[in-house]
């Protein structure tokens, strides 16, 4: 970037400031990467040496004893089938709402920004809005509501919800893109007779990618985090990993494993930080443009 | 151009999730719970009016006072700090440093991750028996101590340590693209005067980034009014009551104390309180025209 080369204008040279520089760059990294770090080396630890309370020290022996247990026998509760069915669980939430939240909201998003609407600013308002109220005003009508359509707590109520809160967030990311797009585009396809979904789905959408990759980097990082909506709607039979993993932590009785509770949270972060690790400048991509929801 | 009937159909058909969405979940739901709070429902919804009894009944409540006051302090530390340390970052990478992509990283993977992650790894961490304290003692700082998680005075600024954490890279990400905005004849100039670094830094460059600020102090707080999947994995709200929030105080009276009345009054407060500070910034927002 030209821009910073000529901020710090004088040649690289090694001196005191430059020093304090790399001394805090140093430091304040050593802070951000010891909980990863803690976890990491207590995971491989048997629990005799972690009694030892060497929290720093490398394992003596590291041994993966602690993830097989995590993943296939670690109590949640009253079953004892490890971390691998919040796993699942939340992978069948994870997958339709995705594919949902983004179809519902890229539909939206294109239909406010190049349909003249009636509203369309009102109804986008109102969406912003809600994008910063918290859950708990919603939660209890919205058991309620599903309760009374039957649907309870289940798999397709998860779903929908998932859908319903990353409405706002999804709109928002489509609607500024495709009012970026040159609006030729859009008439000359209305010209040559193309319908409104025509549009959608053979200019728009293939045109929208590298929005698609942000929106599903936003949703699968949201979603597989989320705690709250999958406690309340998931219901008891699909209840998402963080929440296994929180059941697994604190509810054990006698004394606590943290080798298999340290395991069993790096297995719960480790997707969304494949994603993060993997998809480098494309996540911070997706936090400038969600930045309005968080 | 004029639309024809069936684009109009097709247009109405794809908002119909969104119009839906809107007015049955958003506007009749937040209406729902505001009404919920002047009935005395407790196990069960009901319509019994009683005006603003439950507002009453919370104020007088200990568990609301001590969220209320524990959100303040968790919201004023939380969202100053990490300001103060993501600027601070942000200031660092973009001096030119080596391997800045890989500090940036770093610095930023904490956000990647779930507040239940986050509130049990540091759970583990300040653990008096094994974590931190224990290090310190074992490094010859015999009479180290540093239990804050179990002691009800403190127990509130563990969850600050730890959502400072997860959020400071999210600061540093706003931030930095703020700093990258800066143009460079700015910088020119102030060489040419003669300014230290640190001067241009707080007289000028703070000054200009008053809409990364805006944008970053509006997240964090939302997020504080939110707090809830840390305090639960963390510390459950203990010990005691000591670090209760109220957006658990709303889900512990719906779901487990069966008092849906206080809960929706305590969810409305919440809800009243967030419009409050939301509202000036949208409204600002849109005046400068760049809602995106």
């Amino acid at each position: 970037m030209s821009a910073t080369a000529l901020k710090s204008g004088r040649p690289k040279r090694v001196n005191p400031a430059r020093w304090g520089l790399y001394a805090f760059i140093l430091i304040t990294a050593l802070y951000f990467l010891l909980p990863l770090y803690v976890m990491i080396v207590t995971s491989l630890k048997p629990m005799a040496e972690i009694r030892q309370g060497h929290l720093l020290a490398l394992p003596a022996s590291p041994s993966l004893a602690a993830w097989v247990k995590a993943w296939t026998s670690a109590c949640t509760g009253l079953t004892c089938e490890g971390i691998r069915v919040g796993f699942f669980n939340s992978l069948r939430i994870l997958v339709p709402s995705v594919v949902i939240s983004i179809t519902v909201g890229s539909l939206t998003g294109y239909a406010l920004s190049l349909w003249r609407v009636r509203g369309a600013n009102i109804l986008f308002g109102a969406m912003m809005v809600v994008a910063f109220i918290p859950y708990q005003v919603f939660i209890y009508p919205l058991v309620r509501v599903f309760s009374f359509t039957g649907l309870g707590q289940s798999l397709a109520t998860i779903v929908t919800i998932h859908t319903i809160f990353g409405l706002p967030t999804m709109t928002l990311l489509f609607r500024n893109y495709f009012t970026s797009l040159p609006v030729e585009l859009f008439k000359a396809a209305r010209i040559d007779g193309a319908g409104f979904y025509q549009i959608y789905a053979r200019i728009m959408m293939p045109m929208a990618t590298p929005m698609i990759v942000v929106a599903v980097i936003l949703q699968t990082t949201g979603i597989w985090n989320d705690f709250i909506l999958g406690l309340v709607f998931a219901g008891r039979d699909n209840l998402p990993m963080t929440v296994q993993l929180n059941n697994i932590v604190n509810s054990t009785q006698g004394e606590r494993a943290y080798n298999v509770d340290m395991a069993a949270t790096l297995l719960t972060a480790l997707l969304p930080l494949v994603i993060y690790f993997g998809s480098g400048r494309w996540f911070v991509r997706g936090i400038a443009a969600g930045a309005v929801k968080g | 151009m004029r639309l024809s009937l069936t684009s109009r159909l097709s247009v109405t058909s794809a908002l119909l999730p969104a119009l839906t969405v809107t007015l049955v979940v958003y506007l009749g739901a937040t209406s729902w719970t505001a009404w919920m709070s002047l009935t005395n429902s407790r196990m069960l919804p009901n319509n019994n009016f009683v005006g603003l009894r439950q507002y009453e009944l919370l104020l007088s409540n200990d568990r609301w006072i001590t969220s209320v006051h524990n959100i303040i302090v968790y919201g004023v530390l939380f969202v100053s700090l990490a300001l103060l340390i993501g600027f601070l970052l942000a200031v660092a990478i973009d001096q030119r440093v080596r391997a800045e992509d890989t500090i940036r990283s770093i610095y930023l993977y904490p956000y990647s991750m779930s507040f239940v992650v986050t509130g049990l790894v540091w759970q583990w961490l300040l653990n008096p028996t094994l974590g931190i304290q224990y290090v310190l003692r074992s490094w010859g700082f015999a009479g180290a101590t540093f239990d804050w998680i179990v002691r009800p005075e403190t127990a509130i600024y563990c969850l600050v340590i730890a959502g400072v954490w997860q959020a400071s890279g999210l600061v540093m990400a706003i931030m930095l693209a703020g700093l990258r905005g800066v143009d460079d004849e700015i910088w020119k100039a102030a060489r040419v005067d003669g300014l230290p670094k640190w001067r241009v830094y707080i007289s000028i460059i703070i000054p200009m980034m008053g809409a990364s600020f805006a944008t970053a102090a509006v997240l964090l707080s939302t997020a504080v009014v939110r707090l809830y999947d840390l305090p639960v994995s963390m510390t459950n709200g203990g010990p005691g009551i000591a670090s209760e929030v109220p957006a658990k105080f709303v889900m512990d009276h719906l779901f487990e104390r069966g008092n849906i009345g206080l809960a929706a009054a305590a969810a409305t407060t919440m809800l009243v309180t967030v419009i409050a500070v939301v509202a000036p910034y949208l409204y600002w927002r849109a005046r400068k025209g760049e809602v995106r």
